[in-house]
């Protein structure tokens, strides 16, 4: 009970908080991200060894100071593997979420707004597409459009979207359904000027933080697809593709997987957790 | 409803020590942190509540009554700094409580056992998922006071004891099964389960029709006369009036006025006490603004009277639920003159809000038609009504959920403006900062969002809204029900001012008679989807023909100085006299 008096009063919404950027829950995730935008922008700066550089003196070494996250079986650095694979990897994640967001608002409006028929078949589509796994939904674009990056991007996108339009689905119906959008009618605003001013906008709101989770979800997916050996084509460095290189050599040199699974892991988290601050802030910047 | 006398096993009762007060507050203090230092909200306040006796907290939004409240029971909140000289409960047996810095442990086991505590909503305070009667019975098996097969009796005989009929089949339903006045009831059942000799209720009626609200206060006034202390805390003082015994006027933290009830609403001495008493609509203030002193002015009459400017058709609309149709309209015509204010009243659920929407071809009617200057308007495709939309405008109780989250003042201001052919963004920005000047608004709130603005400024900003596109019929629905009395007060004579001076027709929606008095010139009372009676507001109030208007007009909680001479201004429950402090309480 007192606990709870606790949380309820946390819950309260308190006029003297302070500032967003005075809140450690959002300053601990910036850091991993802000590392992945320079390693993305600027690898060079963490590692001045090459993704590629084949070291035979140093075949499978375990983490040391020449190399930080050790070597794998024909001697390349993991560490600059890692750096280098960020750009790869974030841009596959990025796009294939640009992809899904623009692909899942067109769907969604179209499934809320669209003549009866039109939308009854569109709505059970989304249901079809939500009853798959995505991962095989990615399979199946892969297989229609070959590897490589762009398919990875493709086919995490593409896999993804049935999500993003049931969610914009429902809130549109839900902004249509809003006083405001009565009031606009009410006011004589054209069906086009209130979807295009009031539906669009106020219904998309909350996809910019579900977007910012579902990036780390698309990395995600992109590395599994990697892992898998669908993904990239090696010797290029990608998250994935790491991890999948190293599973051979568990039990005697983990730290070739284990270490960029890590990387993985923390920037997954940290976006995550970026969104799920968003959302707060999002939602607080109403109030002043 | 059945009366609820007083019970002689009732615990209460048995106490020797009747004249020592139930609740005494000494300086009580409340401050919460601020941006800059404490911000105190109850500043020094001290009274006291002696068993049987109903004590009424009196103020607007913000004055510091609900804080005083919740500070009372425990629930101000972790951040908020108690302090008081004395904070003292009489409990059970006489016993002394101290309130002042009990652990939370401590508090548990006063609350609902010494102090029992009635919300404002009982659908948000009910947990839906609970039957009536497990809510109920909480605080009994809470703290231990009686045996568990004794419990189903006891809290049957609680619902009773508010006048809730057929205990045993509501104490097995759910909230949403009840009707707001039921609930209201069960509410205060809990509240009473655990015999407190203190009941503590927050705005407890404000959610409720007058005729409901009436029977609740009727309830009150039974719990007082069977010798329960009773604080009560609400913005209106025509409720205070039916109940209070002591009435205490609450501004900014502060007690500025406190007495007997007669006394302070008949000659009051603060002039806030004063301003809030005028604020109060009603027949009598029907030639004077309620906000300041004055005279209104006489409307500007049409000069063809019979010309209506709004007719309603013998519409029907019906809704289906599950379990059968409703019928939100059944056959409803009217007409509405050019230029009058032309008033509906009803309680909720009479239809006097969808009548409202058709008005305003937001909702289709099933049967009948409504033509605005003699020709079709709900008939008409939407293509061609469109352009003439702007000439009927609505105001809502709540413009929060009719402006988009996303804009600024401005952007709503220009919102009707975009529309308008011809107005570049220069014309558009100077109208606007015009509108702001209309409504009483500084032109800087134009940056701000509606969701930082007071209840008053935001419905100022829906009134600047709707006068954008010069509209000719105002159809305004609760326009002034979520605010206070003194704001209330400034809208409305907003909106006649306005009306005055535009010569708009305003179509006035309203569950308060009183604001229907004050501002109509003739009135509709819906009951049940029709029209009950309508005609000249001064006729309707002094001779209601209808059975249904009558029984309202009885509801209608008055203030006595003011009330006319007959029956249904008497408060309720006995003469102030055999309530006086110390004097024996034969119920």
């Amino acid at each position: 009970m007192t606990d709870m008096l606790a949380i309820i009063d946390r819950l309260r919404p308190d006029r003297g908080s302070p500032a967003p950027w005075h809140r450690p829950g959002l300053l601990v995730p910036l850091v991993p991200v802000l590392l992945l935008a320079v390693a993305t922008a600027a690898p060079g700066l963490f590692t001045g060894l090459a993704p590629d550089a084949i070291d035979t003196d140093a075949i499978l070494a375990p983490p040391g100071p020449a190399h930080g996250f050790g070597t794998d079986q024909l001697g390349r650095d993991v560490f600059a593997r890692v750096v280098h694979g960020t750009s790869l990897s974030l841009t596959i994640g990025l796009g294939a979420t640009l992809v899904a967001c623009a692909g899942g608002v067109l769907l969604g409006l179209a499934a809320a707004l669209a003549p009866p028929v039109v939308r009854a078949i569109l709505v059970r589509l989304i249901d079809v597409f939500l009853a798959f796994p995505e991962i095989l939904l990615a399979l199946l674009v892969i297989v229609a459009l070959g590897r490589g990056p762009a398919n990875t991007l493709l086919a995490v996108g593409l896999s993804s979207i049935a999500g993003y339009a049931r969610l914009v689905r429902s809130q549109v119906l839900q902004v249509v359904r809003s006083g405001y959008v009565e009031h606009a009618v009410a006011l004589g605003e054209p069906r086009r000027t209130i979807i295009l001013r009031h539906v669009i906008p106020n219904a998309t709101r909350p996809l910019v933080v579900v977007a910012t989770i579902g990036l780390g979800h698309a990395v995600l997916t992109a590395s599994a697809l990697s892992f898998i050996g669908l993904g990239v084509v090696p010797p290029v460095a990608e998250w994935g593709a790491l991890l999948a290189d190293g599973r051979n050599y568990l039990d005697t040199a983990p730290w070739i997987s284990v270490l960029p699974a890590t990387v993985v892991a923390v920037s997954v988290i940290a976006i995550t957790i970026l969104g799920r601050g968003l959302q707060d802030l999002l939602a607080g910047s109403d109030g002043s | 409803m059945t009366g609820a006398g007083a019970d002689p096993r009732d615990p209460v009762l048995r106490e020797e020590a009747r004249s020592t007060p139930v609740l005494a507050v000494e300086g009580l203090h409340v401050a919460f942190p601020g941006r800059s230092g404490p911000d105190e909200v109850v500043r020094g306040i001290s009274f006291t509540i002696r068993p049987g006796e109903v004590l009424a907290l009196v103020g607007e939004s913000g004055s510091g009554k609900s804080v005083t409240a919740r500070a009372l029971v425990g629930l101000a909140g972790a951040r908020a700094r108690i302090r008081a000289e004395a904070l003292r409960l009489t409990g059970h047996e006489g016993r002394a409580l101290d309130l002042l810095g009990l652990s939370e442990r401590r508090w548990r086991a006063v609350r609902g056992r010494q102090v029992g505590f009635v919300l404002q909503d009982a659908l948000v305070s009910l947990d839906p998922l609970r039957r009536i009667g497990q809510e109920v019975a909480e605080p009994i098996l809470a703290h231990r006071l009686l045996p568990r097969d004794a419990v189903a009796g006891e809290v049957q005989a609680l619902l009773a004891r508010v006048g809730i009929p057929d205990p045993a089949i509501r104490a097995a339903q759910y909230p949403h099964e009840l009707s707001g006045g039921l609930r209201q009831r069960a509410l205060i059942a809990s509240a009473l389960a655990g015999r407190p000799r203190l009941l503590i209720a927050d705005e407890p009626t404000t959610a409720l029709d007058v005729t409901i609200q009436r029977q609740i206060l009727a309830v009150f006034a039974d719990l007082a006369r069977a010798g329960h202390g009773l604080l009560l805390i609400t913005h209106d003082l025509a409720v205070a009036a039916q109940v209070a015994d002591t009435i205490a006027v609450m501004q900014h933290g502060a007690i500025v006025e406190a007495g007997p009830a007669r006394a302070v609403l008949a000659d009051p001495r603060h002039a806030y006490t004063r301003r809030l008493l005028a604020a109060v609509p009603g027949p009598e203030t029907r030639q004077s603004w309620l906000s300041r002193a004055g005279p209104r002015p006489e409307r500007a009459r049409d000069p063809r009277p019979a010309e209506p400017i709004l007719e309603v058709r013998d519409v029907a609309v019906r809704f289906s639920r599950p379990g059968g149709a409703v019928d939100a309209l059944a056959g409803v015509s009217l007409r509405v003159r050019q230029g009058e204010t032309f008033g509906i009243v009803g309680e909720s659920g009479s239809g006097k809000t969808t009548l409202g929407r058709v008005v305003l071809a937001l909702q289709r009617a099933d049967r009948g038609e409504v033509l605005f200057e003699g020709r079709p308007w709900s008939t008409l495709p939407e293509r061609s009504r469109r352009p003439l939309r702007p000439r009927i405008q609505t105001i809502v109780q709540d413009p929060l959920g009719s402006f988009d989250p996303r804009d600024t003042v401005r952007r709503i201001l220009e919102q009707p403006l975009r529309l308008q052919p011809g107005l570049a963004a220069g014309q558009r920005a100077a109208r606007a900062a015009e509108l702001m000047a209309l409504v009483g608004l500084p032109r800087e709130m134009l940056a701000r969002r509606p969701r930082t603005l007071s209840g008053g400024q935001r419905q100022r900003v829906a009134i600047a809204q709707a006068l954008a596109g010069q509209p000719d019929l105002l159809v305004c629905d609760e326009p002034v029900s979520a605010l206070d009395v003194t704001t209330q007060a400034q809208i409305l004579d907003l909106l006649a001012d306005l009306q005055h001076r535009f010569g708009l027709t305003l179509l006035l929606i309203s569950h308060d008679l009183g604001v229907i008095q004050h501002m109509s010139d003739r009135v509709a009372v819906m009951k049940d989807g029709r029209i009950v009676e309508t005609g000249p507001v001064e006729d309707i109030f002094a001779a209601p023909a209808d059975s249904y208007t009558r029984r309202l007009l009885a509801a209608l909680p008055a203030l006595p100085a003011r009330a006319a001479p007959d029956a249904a201004a008497e408060p309720i429950g006995p003469s102030d006299a055999a309530r006086a402090p110390g004097l024996e309480i034969h119920a």
